[in-house]
């Protein structure tokens, strides 16, 4: 039990999937405009991740080790994400045609946010057991979400701060998340896995 | 050899099996959450001119698309769309054209937007809460003020003002406003 509180706690504030292991920067940049968005975002991600994370690891025990092809896993796993992000998309458009709308092209895009692939292949590589790869995926999609949405807010007031002139825009944007990325390296020692 | 064979068929059919459960299970959930709205409000939505001038008698142009797919309404209801929009519903309904009804309005030859006389306005904000643009910006007992690139020229405000400060005025064509005329329908084409 301690172990499983331990994930939760070290995926989501040590070992940030954006700010300390720098995946899925993509959608961090992307997305992060408004609070409003980031908050959909971040629920169709939590979604995703966690979903994805659980039937990778089926796929991966059921499938690929008893076959023994554990080399196709990258491929395979590929084939997951893609599939459980069609199935996110159906089920925003169903029950939130406006989030399916404001989400746009962010959703099928979380395909190829690398965070995904990546929780599910450190899954195996740290060999965790059913619990801890869903709360792994939901872990790294908390701490996603978290810093997407600290750093919206973040950028809500860059937008009416007096910027500098070489430094408004992008590289405002990337100086914030460095500095949010410093922060969290103080979380360093928090836990250890 | 043969061992080599074996293992790339179980690799080839394990993947190719997970690939068609996954096909399957999107296929059916596709048929399941399909999304409730009608794709004919859709398209009948993308025809209407989107003034959202609520002159047909329903608030917005969704909910007289809707309307319209239900067969509520009749398609000659929209009068800033005028003719264009008529024969373009009665191509995608499969419905006779009909002149538009002037009983909501009768369609312009010109684009107007509306101008409030400064000088008389009293402040009471009525026509602010007509506007369906949010085009009319004031406060209570301040000068209102129309931003024209904003009006619709549904021409709702003028009704509620109670000083009658709200008149029409014509968009004078320039170089920045000027568009290709639609071109005429010939015969052939409407048959």
């Amino acid at each position: 039990m301690t172990e499983l509180a331990l994930i939760l706690v070290a995926t989501v504030l040590v070992n940030n999937f954006v700010l300390t292991q720098f995946l899925g920067l993509c959608p961090f940049m992307g997305v992060s405009r408004k609070v409003e968005t980031c908050v959909g975002m971040a629920l169709a991600t939590g979604f995703v991740l966690t979903l994805s994370s659980v039937v990778s690891y089926l796929v991966n025990t059921w499938v690929l080790a008893p076959l023994g092809i554990e080399y196709l896993r990258t491929i395979a796993f590929i084939l997951v994400i893609a599939a459980v992000v069609q199935f996110t998309e159906m089920v925003v458009r169903y029950t939130s045609p406006l989030l399916h709308r404001v989400l746009g092209i962010f959703l099928p895009l979380i395909t190829t946010n690398c965070a995904v692939l990546g929780v599910a292949l450190l899954n195996v590589q740290q060999q965790h057991s059913f619990a801890a790869s869903a709360l792994y995926g939901f872990g790294a999609a908390a701490g996603f979400g978290l810093v997407l949405i600290l750093f919206a807010g973040l950028r809500e007031r860059l937008a009416v701060a007096d910027v500098p002139v070489p430094f408004q825009g992008a590289a405002i944007a990337l100086i914030t998340a460095g500095i949010m990325s410093l922060a969290f390296m103080g979380f360093t020692g928090l836990v250890r896995l | 050899m043969d061992g080599m064979l074996t293992a790339m068929a179980t690799a080839i059919l394990a993947i190719g099996l997970l690939a068609a459960l996954f096909g399957l299970l999107l296929g059916y959930a596709a048929v399941r959450l399909r999304p409730a709205s009608d794709p004919v409000v859709d398209h009948i939505d993308s025809l209407l001119p989107q003034t959202q001038c609520a002159q047909c008698g329903y608030p917005g142009c969704r909910p007289y698309a809707e309307a319209i797919a239900s067969g509520e309404a009749d398609i000659n209801q929209c009068p800033p769309g005028g003719d264009n929009t008529i024969r373009a519903l009665a191509d995608l309904l499969d419905r006779e054209p009909q002149p538009l009804n002037t009983a909501y309005g009768e369609a312009k030859e010109q684009a107007t937007v509306v101008r409030i006389d400064e000088d008389r306005c009293i402040g009471c904000t009525l026509c602010i809460q007509a506007c369906p643009v949010d085009a009319i910006i004031g406060a209570q007992r301040q000068m209102h003020t129309v931003i024209e690139d904003l009006c619709t020229g549904c021409d709702l405000c003028i009704d509620p003002c109670p000083v009658d400060c709200i008149h029409r005025v014509t968009v004078p064509t320039t170089t920045r406003n000027w568009r290709w005329p639609q071109p005429e329908n010939t015969p052939d084409h409407a048959a």
